[in-house]
């Protein structure tokens, strides 16, 4: 689709992905109260592409459509329009995706031994045929992400956040997978066992050939991670570039923002543009573009009209009208 | 999988009694006062409930050991009391503690089915209502209102007259404990049924749960495996609180005459024949069936509010 990704071949393409929940109050509400229908448009019009063996990144503020991107290319929410193509794998089916979740509280029954967590994939997608193999396997997976072969009988609520997303990892592996969806795999950690976690996930990426596309809304996490950075803003993609590209010369107003966002070691105290006002609610999105509310730099037409797509010469696609080709 | 098992199970067996010795639970049963005693005291009953018939002097169903000379003897430290009726006895010579000890045990086992019945009927409905949601859970959890709306004893007196009158003559007296447990269950199903739907929506949002869906688990295999194991413990805890409620709505059909045949007495039959004898004197009749029914019912929801504390993470 862009200059950049036409030669290499995509893991994924998405285009114009489209995706609407229906938040309306129940029927009876409704006709009491004379309430129309409701319906919330959590991802609108969205095209990526994830490049093999490469990492995308999607990024913006909470509620802004990342996760439930995530749950539409695991095929855990059903889109209501647009189209997803996963690239062939070596035996010719498209790519399996997994996922990685945010809360390694949640994302492991805690009724469950962790090697009977780690085996489900291997025994649901029949991967192994006997139970000894299944163990081995198991085992492999569990030093793979750097835990030891008795963690396997443990629970999980005797791990710590950190090795909690390790077991997360290992189950997420041992179902073979070449494409990973990780939802912000480290919000919920520690920032030094956020490191270990992410550099982990690279050597796999590396040792196994894995695809990723990552979510997450911290700015340097993602910068550690991705070649490609989308940033999201309301359920639209505002920019989508390389990522050394896109933390150089951010082209999009609220791209800029995010960026000013990150901490700076070396200028702890420099003057900093705050964000005005709020995300609109995705209820009654504004009209034209989308974030023209909050940005700095609107005009007229920001409020009536909704920028479209363009690319740039960098390969930088970018949503405003403000921005020109130089 | 043969392996797996064997190998936790080998672990396992060795230790299991150091393992229940070490457990939170046993921690803290150690150190309730009130939660041991009334295991103490409901282990008492519950064994002389089941070796009755060793126990017993006599077999209350039994007409022929009945004597009806010794009838309305008053209990063994009257001066009229005789050996060995140590409770005295009714009307027709049925020896108390005989009758209380046989009363005890069709109690508790209706009690039990009851318990166990309404919560295979509550657990399914608020499992299907919980994960399907829409129609399926409208359905189920409307129908859980309008039964909840009706006194439980008269859907209890509703069930069990219409399903009596069902029954063929010669089965009736047979068929009166099956009656009871499938109407005490039908009475309080819903409650079970609300606490798994609560449950089951909070851990079917739950991100091991949509793990499980990527893997296409079936449904049923999800509700199984992911999701009933983790609903269980504030279920338990309320099978357990009405496992004494199940024998208090027994005793109170049994009282107003459509529980136990008077053949076959429970606590609750003996109450009611004992009550028709309290202004004539004979205040033993009534009194002892009315203490061993409270005790046991006392005895059952100490031990629930203990599990129900223990199990609470917010008061732990």
């Amino acid at each position: 689709m862009t200059a950049m990704t036409s030669h290499k071949t995509s893991a994924l393409s998405v285009n114009g992905l489209v995706k609407t929940f229906d938040v309306s109050a129940p029927w009876l509400n409704r006709v009491v109260e004379r309430k129309p229908r409701q319906y919330l448009q959590a991802v609108n019009d969205i095209s990526f592409e994830v490049p093999l063996g490469g990492c995308l990144s999607l990024v913006g503020e909470s509620g802004c459509g990342k996760s439930t991107v995530a749950r539409l290319v695991t095929g855990l929410y059903r889109a209501n329009g647009g189209e997803m193509r996963f690239a062939p794998g070596e035996d010719g089916k498209p790519l399996a995706a997994q996922m990685i979740f945010q809360d390694p509280y949640a994302s492991l029954n805690p009724r469950w031994r962790v090697k009977n967590i780690i085996a489900e994939p291997i025994r649901e997608l029949k991967l192994r045929n006997t139970a000894a193999e299944i163990e081995e396997r198991v085992v492999e997976l569990l030093k793979t992400v750097g835990l030891s072969a008795s963690d396997g009988d443990k629970f999980p609520h005797e791990f710590s956040g950190g090795q909690r997303q390790r077991i997360s990892i290992a189950r997420a592996l041992a179902g073979e997978p070449r494409f990973l969806v990780c939802d912000e795999p480290t919000s919920a950690l520690d920032v030094s066992v956020q490191a270990q976690v992410l550099n982990l996930m690279r050597k796999l990426q590396d040792e196994f050939g894995l695809t990723y596309l990552f979510i997450s809304h911290d700015m340097s996490v993602v910068r550690h991670m991705s070649d490609r950075i989308a940033v999201m803003y309301l359920g639209r993609i505002v920019e989508e570039g390389e990522t050394e590209a896109l933390f150089a010369k951010p082209r999009h107003p609220y791209t800029q923002l995010l960026l000013e966002t990150i901490p700076n070691v070396k200028d702890p105290h420099r003057d900093r543009v705050v964000a005005g006002g709020e995300v609109p609610s995705p209820l009654k999105p504004p009209s034209g573009c989308p974030f023209h509310p909050r940005c700095a730099m609107a005009t007229a037409r920001c409020s009536s009209e909704l920028p479209a797509v363009r690319t740039l010469a960098g390969g930088t696609r970018v949503a405003c009208h403000l921005v020109t080709d130089e | 999988m043969t392996t797996d098992v064997t190998k936790t199970g080998a672990a396992a067996r060795p230790g299991l009694l150091k393992r229940i010795r070490n457990s939170d639970v046993w921690w803290s049963f150690t150190r309730s006062k009130s939660a041991m005693i009334a295991a103490v005291i409901l282990a008492v009953l519950v064994s002389a409930a089941v070796f009755a018939p060793l126990i017993a002097p006599q077999n209350p169903y039994d007409a022929a050991q009945l004597d009806m000379w010794k009838a309305e003897l008053p209990p063994i430290w009257e001066p009229t009391g005789e050996w060995p009726y140590l409770l005295g006895t009714d009307t027709q010579g049925r020896d108390m503690l005989s009758a209380i000890l046989y009363g005890t045990r069709i109690s508790i086992v209706i009690g039990l089915f009851s318990v166990v019945l309404s919560l295979l009927i509550g657990m399914t409905a608020g499992l299907c209502a919980g994960f399907f949601g829409g129609v399926v859970d409208n359905l189920l959890m409307r129908f859980g209102d309008i039964t909840l709306s009706i006194p439980t004893i008269l859907i209890a007196i509703l069930v069990s007259t219409v399903v009596r009158q069902m029954l063929p003559d010669d089965l009736r007296e047979i068929g009166a404990a099956a009656v009871l447990v499938f109407a005490i269950a039908l009475s309080s199903w819903v409650q079970y049924a609300r606490t798994v739907r609560a449950q089951t929506i909070v851990e079917r949002n739950k991100e091991y749960v949509q793990a499980a869906r990527l893997l296409k688990v079936p449904a049923r295999r999800i509700l199984a495996h992911h999701i009933l194991p983790n609903t269980l413990t504030p279920v338990l805890v309320a099978a357990t609180l009405n496992f004494g409620m199940a024998i208090l709505t027994e005793a109170t059909l049994s009282f107003l005459g459509i529980g136990m045949p008077p053949g076959q007495p429970s606590l609750g039959t003996l109450i009611r024949i004992g009550n028709q004898f309290l202004f004539s004197g004979s205040w033993w009749i009534v009194l002892f069936p009315v203490i061993q029914l409270c005790l046991l019912v006392v005895v059952v929801n100490i031990l629930g509010d203990w599990l129900r504390d223990l199990l609470n993470p917010k008061l732990r």
